[in-house]
């Protein structure tokens, strides 16, 4: 039933021919909503991204024609509903570009992807050894090791963030050592937009024998993504980042690391044989999957996975960086504006402060004109901290967007200025 | 376009921009921090209580337009209330920023936060300064526990 992604073929030829954004625009329904009048100008997509209409189809069909559960049943929606679950598998291991299946475990999002490893990895921490992380985490990025930290008694180790909110490469070297055991970084920043030189960051952690756990929940929307080129250890995805539904995402591991860790939760699915003497696990991925998982949300992961190779990643990246520059250079106009987070390499995300207005007005001036935003923190409070500043405003990019909503937003953002001068 | 200007009035701006009693209390025995972890918002009140009256009410702290003003203009509002006229008045302030005003209430200036009840994320937000507030008459104790209104 389910149609292969097309892969690396199409993007390229695909690459080619203009990105008619338009085009695009028509694929997602809830874009064609008004807000006080005006379209809306969805510009919070770090947050979580709006759905194409075959996501919505691929559960809607799922619902109506093959519901039933997998991996247990002999009738015939059985068998429908495991080969629909398992071909997704299949479509995010070629959009990670996995070396196989069995390398891709389906969780919740991003913040169960790492809870797993984090809490997987208890059994190979001891006190005094060190989890290194960076200074531009998400919470999510943060408080797993924490908790691995206190429950082992080994230490976190953060590196620090430059000015333009770049992870310091220097001091992220000295920080790993014979006491690292595992280091953790997200590949792109959703509070600042920074995309981390990981390449570099695996090499140098390779160096030193530290696995690598990268957070890709800003990354799977924005950038085409191989794994293997990247040779991390674990890589986590949440499907609803990247056009995909919500309680949805993958986890990434090398075969060789998932077969080390121990399971993290027991139940149905993830056994071979139990008897109250003992149970022997299943096989990869199974091992990590107990319980009956979101059936329809990772065949709609599947269908988001097509959905952005058929449109091509490169081409999605490119159209994005032209925004982002566009973006950049408007609000850098806008009086009394300070953009918070100015990394060479960034994607995704406009965060700025404005002098003398608060975030959260700013959000509210800007929903009046049916421009979304957010207002906040971005579960990201060191890195304000960092910044020594509350909140931010954040305006992030997805590959629905226009310029004439960013000329919106830069609209909105004199008017507030003006108002509250 | 025409609620956003219920919701930052002119005078809800004025106050904004220029807070009134602004800094710490020098006679204060009472004091509370307030802080909404959602937007960073944190406030400290420092009260001037005698005998049954609050004599004075200061504040310091940093927010948005609508919990700066909203503090503004409660420690005009307050001053020289008995504290159960002051917890009244903050009943009375929840109800009018929820869309529920206690009818007949004269609301005084603080009717100018009417426009907030439109506006559902920003409740939390004119209501930070009351709930201080409260920390800090409904403390003994010189030092209340920091209330959050998360
Ligand atoms: C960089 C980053 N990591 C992790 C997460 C957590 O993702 P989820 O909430 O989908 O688990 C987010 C989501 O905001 C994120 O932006």
């Amino acid at each position: 039933m389910a149609i292969a992604s097309s892969g690396i073929g199409t993007a390229d030829i695909e690459t080619a021919s203009a990105y008619d954004v338009e085009r695009v625009r028509a694929d997602f329904p809830l874009l064609r909503q008004t807000i006080e009048g005006q379209p809306v100008a969805y510009l919070d997509n770090a947050a979580t991204t709006q759905k194409p209409q075959a996501v919505i189809d691929a559960l809607v069909r799922f619902y109506t024609e093959d519901c039933s559960n997998i991996h247990r049943s002999v009738h015939r929606l059985g068998e429908r509903a495991t080969e629909q679950y398992e071909a997704a598998r299949g479509k995010v291991r070629t959009f990670l570009n996995a070396a196989s299946e069995r390398e891709i475990v389906f969780v919740r999002g991003t913040t169960e992807g790492i809870n797993l490893v984090a809490q997987s990895f208890r059994s190979r921490l001891a006190a005094g050894d060190e989890v290194l992380i960076t200074g531009l985490e998400h919470h999510s990025n943060i408080v797993p090791w924490q908790l691995a930290c206190e429950a082992t008694g080994a230490n976190l180790k953060v590196a620090p963030l430059n000015e333009k909110g770049e992870v310091d490469l220097d001091a992220y070297r000295g920080l790993l050592g014979s006491r690292t055991k595992i280091t953790a970084f997200a590949h792109i920043s959703n509070a600042l937009g920074t995309v981390n030189p990981i390449e570099e960051m695996i090499r140098a952690a390779h160096a030193q024998g530290v696995p690598v756990l990268v957070d890709g929940a800003q990354a799977a929307p924005h950038l085409p993504l191989d794994v293997r080129a990247l040779d991390c250890e674990f890589y986590a995805i949440s499907g609803h980042k990247m056009y995909g539904p919500t309680g949805i995402g993958a986890l990434y591991g090398k075969e060789k690391w998932l077969e080390r860790l121990p399971p993290w939760q027991g139940g149905g699915d993830m056994i071979r044989s139990v008897t109250f003497e003992k149970t022997t696990y299943n096989e990869l991925p199974y091992k990590f999957e107990a319980g009956t998982p979101n059936i329809a949300g990772t065949i709609g992961l599947g269908a988001a996975c097509d959905y952005l190779q058929a449109l091509g990643r490169e081409r999605i990246a490119r159209y994005e960086q032209t925004l982002l520059a566009y973006g950049t250079e408007l609000l850098c106009g806008v009086p009394g504006l300070r953009m918070v987070g100015t990394a060479a390499e960034k994607a995704g995300v406009l965060s700025f402060t404005m002098a003398g207005v608060h975030p959260h007005d700013v959000g509210t001036v800007l929903d009046s004109l049916g421009v979304a935003v957010r207002a906040g923190h971005h579960c990201a409070q060191p890195v304000m901290d960092r910044f020594a500043i509350p909140a931010t405003t954040r305006a992030s990019l997805g590959l629905y967007n226009t310029r004439a909503e960013l000329d919106r937003l830069a609209a909105g953002l004199r008017r507030v200025g003006e108002m509250f001068r | 376009m025409s609620q956003l200007g219920d919701l930052y009035q002119e005078l809800i701006l004025d106050h904004s921009k220029r807070p009134r009693n602004f800094g710490r209390l020098a006679g204060a025995n009472r004091m509370a921090e307030g802080f909404n972890r959602m937007c960073g918002d944190k406030i400290t009140i420092f009260v001037e209580v005698e005998g049954d009256i609050v004599k004075d009410v200061h504040f310091e702290g940093s927010g948005c337009a609508i919990s700066t003003a909203s503090a503004s203009l409660l420690t005009g509002a307050v001053k020289g209330k008995t504290r159960a006229e002051a917890e009244t008045l903050f009943e009375n302030f929840h109800n009018l920023v929820t869309g529920a005003p206690t009818p007949g209430v004269d609301f005084g200036k603080l009717a100018v936060f009417a426009g907030v009840s439109e506006y559902p994320a920003r409740v939390k937000c004119a209501s930070l300064a009351w709930h201080t507030l409260h920390s800090a008459l409904a403390a003994e104790a010189p030092e209340a526990e920091p209330v959050s209104t998360e």
